[in-house]
């Protein structure tokens, strides 16, 4: 696999497109995301922003265009070369996807137990550590279904930086959890950038949590990226779906 | 016309995507059933799952079926003079046939169902992708060890049912005309050899991987939210038994021919 190096971006699209059906969801996407940076990406329901996420991580594969993870090349990548690329990327969905047969201990351990080479008592203090950094380190023997929405979204982010990725990909984190819930969420990911220095790429509806951690703004309509820079310039644009996006959102 | 001829093509074209797609899934899971390192951990988790839990109810349908046939085939015997045979003909009935296909079928239901509906729910919550996304690969961590398990658990499961089989039809012939215990089994497995035996109970561990393979693959495909779970769950079973019926009659030719 080709190594990523300092200058290359963790993440660069270029030209991505995909259809279903007859639908095309995303045409001709475009972006490189800069080390350390919040990227959010914006747009109304069923613009193709997870689907967005999906293609990057190669979940899905795109019907053109080409995606570059973390230095590798992943509609060329052998499975193998993806797994590398994959285990420097943490991805957060949106219903956060705690494994339910595990206890919220095994689902932060799990990604460890695969791929460090931890002993056991190293990844016990690991795995208390990183639920200590989401404030989610007394419920360890809790199952998923036991615990609120917020805190599965707690213990899904403990688990997508447990190998210490260079990206984490945030699917609507804060779909569906009260206000209080969504800040200390959002805090979590402006954490995540100030103490780890770790790109993300947070895809949500949510125009006030990425007013409060975006670096950078990108909002797709219509499959295209209508939009790219800061949110003092989003504010600015005079384009009529950004000024009724942002008003209905005020 | 047109349309009748779509009406017709549009399901034939499902179903030969349906195998072509299934081949593939069998195809990698045999991969990763034989590709390092094996997951021993989970392995161990679905064969007890799988094999254990299964096990009373299996029992149940052995010992059933033991007592059933004991009770229907002693008058048709007595007929003809030849209830003394009645021990052998339990034995054989069971162990050769019986036993394997009642396994096959209460297994495909209570795994079968289980499997479907457990992976069609990871799938449709995003766990699959989760896995995956965490440089997991789901055939190997979650189709490959419940294949295996489903491999390895059917003979077990079978020899129970033909252990309880034959024990309640001992019972249902003591309580109708006493007879003992060593007397039966005596008479009972008088001319039966390992070859009356071992092919019939070993033919389940195809029925096992039937049951895998199928659930697992329709778990995995799982599309619509919790309707489509109900939907995986329910041809899970569906499709298994009806492979496994269809596996048995061949399986039961090939055994004769060849044993």
């Amino acid at each position: 696999m080709e190594q990523q190096t300092n200058l290359e971006p963790p993440i660069a699209v270029a030209g991505l497109r995909k259809s279903f059906g007859t639908q095309t969801v995303l045409d001709g996407i475009t972006f490189e995301l800069k080390s350390g940076e919040v990227t959010c990406v914006l747009g109304r329901s069923g613009t193709g922003k997870s689907v967005l996420l999906r293609l990057v991580i190669g979940l899905e594969m795109p019907d053109a265009g080409s995606i570059r993870l973390a230095g590798c090349d992943i509609l060329s990548a052998s499975s193998q070369e993806l797994n590398e690329a994959r285990k420097k990327v943490g991805f957060l969905f949106q219903q956060s996807a705690l494994y339910d047969s595990m206890s919220i201990e095994e689902n932060v351990a799990f990604p460890l137990r695969r791929h460090a080479k931890l002993s056991n008592a190293e990844r016990h203090d690991r795995v208390h550590q990183l639920l200590g950094s989401v404030g989610m380190d007394r419920d360890l023997d809790k199952m998923p279904s036991d615990i609120s929405g917020g805190m599965r979204k707690r213990v899904g982010l403990a688990r997508a930086i447990a190998l210490d990725p260079v990206v984490v990909m945030f699917d609507e984190p804060t779909a569906g959890l009260d206000p209080v819930t969504a800040a200390e969420i959002a805090k979590l990911i402006v954490d995540l950038r100030d103490q780890r220095h770790i790109t993300s790429i947070v895809v949500t509806h949510d125009v006030h949590t990425a007013r409060t951690i975006a670096d950078r703004l990108i909002v797709l309509d219509g499959g295209k990226t209508l939009f790219d820079g800061t949110f003092e310039e989003l504010n600015r644009s005079k384009e009529p779906f950004i000024v009724q996006f942002m008003k209905d959102a005020a | 016309m047109e349309d009748d001829v779509l009406a017709f093509v549009k399901p034939l074209r499902s179903m030969v995507e349906w195998t072509g797609e299934l081949g593939q899934f069998f195809w990698r899971v045999t991969k990763a059933i034989f590709s390092r390192p094996f997951e021993w951990a989970e392995f161990s988790r679905q064969l007890d799952a799988i094999g254990a839990r299964s096990l009373t109810l299996v029992a149940l349908a052995g010992a059933a079926t033991g007592a059933v046939l004991a009770l229907q085939t002693r008058d048709s015997l007595a007929r003809f003079g030849a209830k003394s045979m009645l021990p052998a003909v339990i034995v054989f009935s069971l162990v050769k046939e019986t036993g394997p296909i009642i396994t096959g079928l209460v297994v495909s239901g209570r795994v079968g169902a289980g499997i479907g509906a457990e992976l069609g729910s990871m799938r449709v919550t995003e766990q699959i992708d989760a896995m995956e996304a965490s440089a997991v690969d789901p055939d190997k961590y979650l189709a490959a060890t419940r294949v295996l398990a489903c491999i390895v658990a059917m003979p077990l499961l079978t020899i129970a049912a033909d252990f309880f089989g034959i024990l309640m039809g001992w019972v249902a012939c003591t309580l109708a005309d006493p007879v003992p215990l060593r007397l039966f089994l005596s008479n009972g497995f008088h001319n039966v050899t390992f070859s009356d035996i071992l092919p019939p109970t070993f033919k389940t561990a195809i029925f096992g991987l039937i049951i895998g393979v199928v659930s697992c693959f329709q778990g995995m495909r799982t599309r619509g939210g919790t309707e489509g779970v109900g939907r995986s769950a329910t041809s899970s079973v569906v499709l298994s038994s009806l492979f496994i019926i269809v596996a048995d009659v061949l399986l039961v030719q090939l055994i004769i021919t060849f044993f």
